[in-house]
């Protein structure tokens, strides 16, 4: 492993068991550390707890045992608003209020932080800009009138609006065409670079895992089956990885596709 | 064109008349907002307590509006008779719409959108402002426009308990059998629900764009206009040096308490407030033994069966002392009766009657065989009504009874719908409409001396009262009524002014 000293882990997931409501099993004893900066992108197939690790990161939900620290701190400790408005969540289907304009959309974080109407939209139009979206043509658009591309722009940027330490992304590219997502994937690296997040990313997609990560999660069974840096999860032996890797169709060649 | 005259030259009473009708709507409905849509979160977020308040509300939606207002009138603080009263049923019509619209419009929320508004840390409150009722707000509208709809049909009925409204015409025209006065209060009721529909259509379609429908400060403003309409509205009606007089709602009925009504105020400085028009004999007796009510005119033989369920007593004295004796005992005074007995007569058409022959119920027995018969559900209800009268005379009739609205039957009558009826002696109609009252050879009709009756209570506080209205004393009798009756069916003179005419022939009543 490549990790730094546990100081600097943002998040860590230390023995966390969840079940669901209904009773199924979803995280056995996991622990796990995140540390600052960092993209780590959590693959896993569909109902194999990605999403619940993100709603645990989030304090949507507490863990049955174990216990989820951000910044040091357990989760159950966190006031839930307080430490909700320290993260940026892009959700799988986005959830743009659709009787929002984008500006409204993005300003929301700021609006419940109380600022004022001249610094929320002067900071409306940086994030529209750094996703990429102009702001004078998107600002006054509502949902509806944009594409699936340009709506998740809009959910990254209201992630990103109160410029939060953490970035939690779940399945954010999902919906997209190839080509518009080899592009989202492309900014990502942009916006990353200028705003240097603690990333957490789930994703069913070996491939997008590979494009965003620089460490990758392989989940299996509500445990870990590999914690480790791109290169050395492309070469695993190990069958429950190997699963991932054969599903694409050109393992190595890619980035982009 | 005769509506157009009636609407001119009753300008003041008919603005009036919409008036209130309007405002007994909107704040109804403004009420009904302002508890449907916070119960409607609560049922959305808890529904352990919202489910039973639902189903509560669906009940309620259930009972016919007449029935509603009737079981109100007993119940004190918010029954009664009046605009309170009505207010209260109304609103409980509203709340069922918007309840559920509220609910359905929280529901349809798509769950990331809410699941976006808590990620991103937004209190429960915030969620609520921000992203739940802002997207349940097409619906709200929805179910607002709805209840406002619903609310001006349902506050014509209002008009049977004193409420007022664009419903009094519709009464007063089926009870005078007058189509003009009828339209004259429907046509701007069923105008006024269709200005509604259309109006909150139109908020509806904003509100779907997505856009704010008014600024702030126009919703505070027209909030707390509501709020202070309801306010008076609900504020008591009743204090000191006022007596209200009251009459069911026909014709005579009107008259009588017309009359009470000036003599009082001719003759004394006390405040009168009519309430005339109210329902049935029912809806006076509560209203009376609610307060609400201090003086109306009643009839011997109905009170003695309809509201003190005696038997029949076909002595006229014997029925005085009984119904006198019950009156006290319950804190009523009967005082001296005007002097008509408007008993039930059967009545034929006039043609029908010379041709074949018929000047008694007993002949009419003989024929019975061949008629059809209608009459009003009271009739078919009460002790001394249609089955005694059968079991009497032996009546066999070609067909079951059609059970119709009293005012109705004479029309039904005289246009050969049904062959006899069963009228009060004293009505208009009779003679207008060429019709002919049989005698009751059997003497099967007990009497039906028209008396007023007071709230001993009332009486107590204002003794001069007692004299003034005695003084009526055997001044009415069966002749004097039936023409007064005529003129205001027949000649369709305004009951004011009957009674200005009536107390112009005998100075001595107002001196």
């Amino acid at each position: 492993m490549s990790l730094e000293n546990s100081a600097a882990n943002v998040i860590s997931f230390d023995a966390v068991s969840y079940r669901y409501p209904g009773g199924e099993q979803v995280l056995d004893s996991l622990s796990l550390e995140i540390g600052l900066g960092e993209t780590l992108a959590l693959v896993g197939r569909s109902g194999v707890g990605k999403t619940t690790i993100l709603r645990l990161i989030n304090r949507l939900i507490l863990p049955d045992s174990g216990s989820v620290l951000i910044e040091g701190r357990s989760t159950a400790e966190w006031d839930p608003i307080r430490l909700r408005r320290r993260i940026g969540y892009v959700l799988q289907e986005v959830g743009l209020f659709p009787h929002m304009t984008v500006g409204e959309n993005v300003g929301v974080v700021p609006r419940l932080e109380a600022w004022d109407a001249a610094r929320i939209r002067s900071r409306v139009d940086e994030v529209l800009e750094l996703v990429g979206l102009e702001p004078a043509g998107y600002r006054d658009r509502y949902p509806h009138e944009l594409s699936g591309g340009q709506r998740q722009r809009v959910g990254v940027a209201r992630a990103l609006a109160l410029d939060p330490p953490i970035l939690l992304m779940d399945e954010p590219f999902g919906a997209l065409d190839p080509l518009t997502r080899a592009e989202m994937h492309r900014e990502f690296h942009r916006i990353q670079s200028r705003v240097r997040k603690t990333i957490v990313c789930v994703t069913h997609d070996m491939g997008e895992a590979f494009a965003l990560g620089t460490r990758l999660g392989v989940l299996s069974a509500g445990r870990l089956a590999a914690l480790a840096a791109p290169a050395e999860i492309a070469a695993s032996k190990d069958p429950e990885v190997r699963i991932f890797i054969d599903a694409l169709p050109n393992p190595f060649g890619r980035g982009d596709q | 064109m005769r509506l157009i005259e009636f609407w001119l030259n009753n300008r003041i009473q008919f603005l009036d008349a919409i008036l209130r009708h309007l405002i007994l709507v909107v704040t109804a409905v403004g009420l009904a907002a302002a508890v449907g849509i916070p119960l409607g979160v609560l049922a959305h977020r808890r529904p352990r307590i919202g489910n039973p308040i639902i189903w509560f509300a669906n009940v309620v939606q259930t009972i016919p509006s007449l029935a509603m207002f009737g079981f109100l009138i007993p119940v004190p603080l918010i029954g009664g008779i009046g605009a309170r009263a009505a207010l209260i049923v109304l609103f409980l019509y509203a709340l069922l719409p918007v309840l559920r619209t509220t609910v359905s419009g929280l529901e349809s929320v798509p769950p990331p959108v809410r699941e976006a508004g808590i990620a991103m840390g937004m209190t429960d409150r915030q969620l609520l402002g921000m992203v739940e009722l802002p997207l349940a707000r097409p619906s709200i509208i929805a179910g607002l426009r709805v209840a406002t709809v619903v609310g001006v049909g349902a506050a014509t009925i209002a008009a049977a308990i004193g409420a007022g409204g664009l419903g009094e015409y519709i009464f007063r025209g089926v009870a005078s059998v007058d189509g003009t006065v009828i339209l004259a209060g429907a046509i701007p009721a069923a105008l006024m629900a269709l200005a509604a529909d259309f109006s909150l259509g139109w908020f509806e379609r904003r509100a779907a764009s997505r856009r704010p429908l008014f600024g702030r400060r126009a919703a505070i403003l027209a909030g707390s206009a509501l709020a202070l309409i309801a306010v008076f509205s609900l504020i008591p009606e009743r204090s000191g040096g006022r007596i209200v007089v009251g009459s069911k709602n026909f014709t005579e009925q009107v008259i009588l308490g017309e009359l009470l009504a000036t003599l009082i105020e001719r003759r004394t400085d006390l405040e009168v407030v009519r309430k005339l028009n109210l329902g049935d004999t029912l809806v006076c007796e509560t209203a009376m033994r609610a307060g609400d009510l201090d003086l109306y005119v009643e009839y011997t033989g109905t009170a003695l069966m309809a509201i003190f369920k005696k038997p029949v007593i076909l002595d006229s004295a014997e029925v005085n002392r009984r119904v006198a004796a019950d009156y006290a005992a319950t804190g009523r005074t009967m005082l001296e009766p005007l002097g008509f007995n408007n008993t039930y007569v059967i009545l034929m058409r006039g043609a029908d009657a010379r041709s074949r022959g018929i000047a008694t119920i007993s002949q009419l027995a003989a024929i019975s065989r061949d008629l059809r018969p209608g009459f009003g559900s009271a009739f078919l209800d009460r002790e001394d009504g249609y089955s005694g009268l059968v079991t009497a005379y032996g009546l066999r009739f070609a067909e079951a009874p059609r059970a119709m609205d009293l005012s109705l039957t004479y029309r039904a009558l005289a246009d050969g719908q049904v062959d006899c009826i069963a009228g009060d002696a004293t009505n208009g109609l009779i003679s207008k409409l060429d019709l002919v009252a049989l005698e009751d050879d059997r003497h099967y009709f007990p009497p039906y001396m028209a008396v007023p009756v007071i709230r001993t209570e009332v009486l107590t506080r204002y003794p001069e009262l007692g004299p003034i209205i005695s003084s009526l004393g055997g001044m009415i009798g069966d002749d004097v009524m039936r023409r007064m009756n005529y003129q205001a069916d027949v000649e369709r003179i305004e009951p004011r002014e009957i009674v200005g005419r009536f107390l112009e022939r005998r100075p001595e009543l107002t001196p």
